[in-house]
């Protein structure tokens, strides 16, 4: 023992024995060691695929199945919006489209060259895209193009395993027939942006192809004409390739909104106007049924439904007629001389008889001063006031009877006031009176306020809509609710109880405006049996000293302006035509007298209209896209892209709307010397003609 | 294991049949799972799978007919032939201006860094063996082997290819650790390493190779990125459940969620297929063939050749725990395959070397008297 313990220090002080013996043991106990090591890495690995295989089973079968089943909402089929009779303004039509993905691109830019290149898209729409997915939110889909062939498709479907974040698709997309014509009017449709889809987190707006309405009455009735969307169960691979359907629910089309409008009367309407910035209104005096809204230039809402592109938004946005302003409810203009029948109808009421009469000499002093009528009218009698628009008369009587009294009639038939229609905004202009005018300037009524507002000057502004109610109401003596969609019950027109003679008379002096001895004996119709009545009207929108209202530059033009209702004997259509910088009322009543002509007798009015568009150079459509054409070529590259968000395109036009109709009304701060053109400016305005040219007139 | 029952000839019945029949039941549970990856076909990977099996079996009955001296006779000259061929990949691969690591010598596409992780088991084994036992615990005898080792290594390294860099070094290290080193050096050894781990990550790794050590920690973080393998084939694994999807009805592997169904991630689409009874069916043909080859090792007699056996069985583990713990989020993504399961010629080649060698180790330990002496 002691020999043993021996060895085993000195072995440990000096090297250790080393022999086969030992080497061996070493071994085994050393395999034995990683004997175990294995043993334990196995029982490990048994026991990591149980966890994951037992306890995880659950959560990796759902992503598992999350993997493999790809649930795809489809988007629905909107709804119809129909005219009266039933025929299409805005419909569906089935066509191949292509939206990327921004958050699946792995190169933005160069995805959209490529697809560019494949799709021949033009250069300022491929630059428009690449700051379009550039500004876009990740999952908010953004559309390459829509309208493809079948070739398009094909091409780019072969390529669709190299290009993630691409969807090509058979959809559907809404089709406006009758283009710019409706374009105030129906409003567009777009992509929802990002602000819309977090205030409302559904996911079928972030859904390739799915649209929704951005404007007008298809903003309005979004709900209705949405629809329910299908969806389709697919199993896809990790590339994104589908293997097959599992499972589809198809769509439910969106409800058809019909409309009182009368498409093609809506659309003679539009074209009608022709160069000119302006709009027409016709409605059904005895129920109220708006026929026609018509306001031009407009924009091409099939164009916009893809987005506003930078070229075209510059375009609309330097053409000084406003083409992105819906006129009939957002242009407010000094109704002029088209408010006198109803200034009549005040003066009958407060005791004025027809026969009284005032001596007109170019003029005539109220108070302490001598205020100018556009002409010398002799002895004036209420029947030549309003067929002759003798100024004087308006201004003595309005003095003698008090103009708040005046004032509050034609409130009454609807000036000043706002209409219960499903628009997303309408102004409701201003009928003065001295509370009103103390209210906004301090200051008080003023004779020369009197004398201004009684011939529809100064403070005056309506709308073309509010025109065209106040001529309904007057017409008929009836509180005329104008409606927009069919489907609403009509309302019976309650009576004003106003007295039949009374409105026969006014009546009659309209009638004589036109088919008497009046101020537009040229508005008469071309037909035997149907008479149209109205009242023209000049509104001055910058003083005598500034421009003579008829030439000179285009914004200092008279706004040309006409009220009338048809047939004489038993009236059944109302309107209003206001044309802007017409030149003078000239501009308005033959528009008047076309579009009442295509309500009796389609085929003459279109012949009328064939054979201005010649001279015009084509359709309002036609015109339009050659205009676009031109600009693009001229100044494509130098345009300034359009906000992001829609809405701002509008918020913006309205806000400008409403400066441009405070500046209208700087013109009541002293008296409004009159005039009565009824000839139009020769001179089409700016901006009309083909190629555009730069705006040469501004001060 | 040896069969008595006379009818069966004895060459046949002398064959190592309790690791055998596992081996190819786990080759043809391999091809089915293969058969699945190509979407229920036999092309390309399962046939070719097979037919590899075949030729490669043929392989390793040749490597265990080998005579031991031949072997230890041929040890160093194979060491240098695939030391140059490794310099030789190097050449072409900077000539050619990118990353190489075969060769193609036509009929078949050679990556002689496979070749490597047998070849350094048998040459370390014969260094040992012919290594006097009194020098064992000189310094010589760590830094002959540590050159043998580093040296095919940082060519390996340099190709880049960290797993079977790593595979080479293990099985060379765990020859060098049954050969009888002292066990302070392999402590010593493990500790540097574990000090020198940080190092060697921030400044020995690639930024791609960094990125997969840290998703390994945490792979749902970048499910879309450098995670996404991972997770995957956790997904697959997960979604199997006990009885798995059923064959042929792998939707992570079939719908190209799983990445490279037929090679690394096999295991993966096998479970999600077969699920965990699959997988322990795995783990057990694995856990037979390894006990077996550490039993032939432990029975023989002969320093060269229980030395040879250790290291073989080390380096298929090696791939088989890499493998695995990769596959189940445990290991960085590595690039090494399963063996026998896996789709791949080399990594079959590679295997069936092993097995072949032990099959070898085996033959000897049943010609030579059971208390021989050793060499």
């Amino acid at each position: 023992m002691k020999r043993f313990f021996k060895l085993r220090n000195a072995s440990r002080r000096a090297t250790p024995v080393v022999n086969a013996s030992t080497v061996r043991n070493t071994f085994n106990r050393r395999v034995a060691v990683i004997g175990g090591i294995q043993g334990s890495v196995a029982v490990l690995l048994a026991a990591r695929m149980g966890y994951l295989s037992i306890a995880e089973n659950e959560k990796y079968r759902l992503e598992s199945e999350s993997n493999r089943v790809n649930l795809t909402l489809i988007p629905p089929r909107r709804g119809w919006i129909l005219d009266r009779n039933g025929a299409p303004l805005a419909s569906n039509r089935a066509d191949f489209r292509v939206d990327v993905i921004p958050e699946r691109l792995s190169d933005p830019d160069e995805m959209v060259e490529e697809i560019g290149g494949i799709l021949k898209l033009e250069a300022d729409r491929i630059n428009d895209l690449k700051t379009k997915i550039a500004n876009a939110r990740g999952f908010a889909p953004v559309e390459i193009a829509s309208g493809l062939n079948y070739d398009e498709f094909a091409a780019l479907s072969v390529r669709l395993p190299d290009m993630q974040g691409v969807v090509p698709q058979r959809g559907f997309s809404r089709y406006y027939p009758t283009a710019s014509s409706v374009g105030h009017l129906i409003g567009y449709v777009g992509p929802a942006n990002a602000e819309e889809y977090e205030q409302d987190r559904n996911p079928i707006l972030i859904t390739p192809g799915h649209k929704i309405g951005k404007d007008g009455l298809e903003k309005q009735f979004e709900k209705g004409l949405r629809g329910t969307p299908g969806a389709r169960r697919v199993e896809v691979t990790a590339g994104g390739r589908i293997v097959r359907d599992l499972e589809t629910r198809e769509d439910i089309q969106g409800d058809p909104v019909r409309l009182t409008i009368d498409g093609p009367l809506q659309d003679y309407a539009a074209r009608r106007i022709g160069l000119e910035s302006g709009s027409v209104v016709v409605m059904d005096c005895q129920t109220g049924d708006l026929l026609c809204m018509a306001s031009m230039p407009s924009f091409d809402p099939n164009s916009f439904s893809a987005g506003i592109g930078s070229v075209e938004y510059s375009m609309l946005r330097d053409d000084q007629r406003v083409p992105l302003r819906n006129k009939v409810l957002k242009g407010l203009y000094p109704p002029g001389s088209t408010v006198k029948p109803m200034h009549c109808l005040a003066f009958l009421q407060a005791g004025v008889s027809p026969q009284d009469t005032i001596v007109c000499g170019g003029g005539r002093r109220i108070g302490s001063r001598f205020f100018n009528c556009h002409s010398n009218h002799g002895v004036v009698d209420m029947d030549k006031a309003i067929a002759q628009s003798c100024d004087s008369y308006f201004y003595h009587f309005a003095q003698q009877v008090g103009f708040d009294k005046v004032a509050a009639l034609a409130k009454e038939l609807g000036m000043g006031q706002e209409f219960d229609l499903p628009v997303t905004s309408q102004f409701y202009g201003t009928v003065p009176t001295s509370d009103w005018k103390f209210n906004k300037f301090g200051r008080e009524w003023q004779t020369f306020d009197t004398v201004n507002a009684s011939i529809g000057q100064g403070y005056y502004l309506a709308s073309p809509l509010q025109l065209a109610v106040m001529t309904a109401r007057l017409t008929t003596g009836n509180r005329v609710q104008p409606r927009l969609v069919l489907d609403d019950t009509p309302v019976k027109a309650e009576s004003f109880g106003y007295n039949p003679e009374h409105l026969a008379y006014v009546r009659q002096g309209m009638s004589n405006v036109v088919n008497g001895a009046g101020t537009a004996r040229r508005a008469r119709l071309p037909l035997e049996d149907v008479t149209i009545s109205g009242k023209t009207g000049t509104a001055q929108v910058v003083s005598l000293s500034v421009s003579d209202g008829r030439s000179g530059p285009w914004k200092y033009r008279d706004h040309g302006l006409f009220t009338f209702f048809a047939p004489f004997d038993n009236p059944r259509y109302a309107g209003a035509v206001v044309i802007e910088h017409g030149g003078g009322s000239g501009s308005a009543y033959p528009i008047a007298r076309d579009v009442v002509t295509f309500l009796f007798d389609p085929a003459k009015g279109i012949d009328a209209l064939k054979s201005l568009e010649k001279q015009w150079g084509g359709t309002a459509q036609e015109r339009l896209e050659k205009r676009y054409a031109a600009y693009a070529a001229e100044r494509g590259a130098t345009v300034t892209p359009p906000p992001r968000r829609d809405e701002e395109i509008f918020d913006r036009v309205e806000a400008e709307a409403r400066i441009e109709a405070e500046q209208l009304q700087e013109i009541g701060e002293e008296f409004v010397v009159p005039r009565e053109n009824q000839t139009a400016s020769g001179s089409p305005p700016p901006d009309a003609l083909t190629p555009a040219v730069a705006p040469q007139d501004q001060p | 294991m040896s069969v008595h029952s006379g009818i069966i000839p004895e060459p046949i019945a002398r064959q190592p049949w309790g690791m055998l029949i596992p081996l190819f039941l786990l080759v043809a549970f391999g091809a089915a799972v293969l058969f699945s990856a190509a979407g229920g076909r036999m092309d390309p990977f399962a046939s070719s799978h097979l037919i590899r099996f075949g030729v490669f079996l043929g392989m390793a009955a040749v490597i265990a007919s080998l005579p031991r001296v031949f072997v230890r006779f041929m040890t160093y000259p194979a060491y240098i032939v695939v030391l140059l061929l490794l310099i030789g990949v190097e050449i072409v691969g900077n000539v050619r201006g990118g990353s190489q690591r075969w060769l193609d010598l036509g009929f078949m596409v050679l990556q002689p860094s496979e070749l490597m992780k047998p070849v350094i088991v048998v040459t370390l084994a014969q260094f040992y063996a012919s290594l006097p036992l009194s020098m064992l615990v000189s310094w010589r005898a760590l830094l002959v082997p540590g050159a043998l080792i580093a040296v095919p290594v940082s060519f390996v390294l340099l190709q880049p290819d960290l797993g079977t860099s790593l595979a080479i070094a293990f099985g060379g290290a765990v020859v060098m650790l049954l050969a009888g080193l002292p066990l302070k050096w392999f402590i010593g050894g493990g500790v540097a390493a574990l000090a020198a781990a940080p190092l060697v990550f921030f400044f020995g790794l690639q930024d791609y190779q960094q990125r997969r050590v840290m998703t390994m920690f945490n792979p749902e973080a970048d499910a879309l990125g450098a995670g996404y393998h991972i997770n995957q084939s956790k997904i697959a694994i997960g979604s199997g459940g006990i009885f798995g999807k059923g064959f042929n009805n792998g939707s992570q592997s079939h719908l190209e969620y799983l990445p490279e169904p037929q090679t690394d991630f096999v295991f993966a689409t096998m479970a999600e297929e077969w699920g965990l009874v699959g997988g322990l069916f795995v783990l057990g043909v694995f856990t037979i063939i390894l006990s077996w080859g550490l039993k032939v090792a432990r029975q023989s007699r002969d320093r060269f050749a229980s030395l040879v056996a250790a290291g073989m069985v080390a380096t298929i583990f090696f791939y088989v725990a890499v493998n695995l713990m990769m596959v189940m989020g445990m290991a960085p993504v590595v690039g090494i395959p399963l063996p026998f399961m896996s789709h791949g010629g080399s990594s079959m080649m590679t295997n069936m070397i092993c097995i072949g060698a032990l099959m070898m180790v085996n033959r000897w330990n049943r010609e030579a008297p059971r208390t021989g002496l050793s060499g």
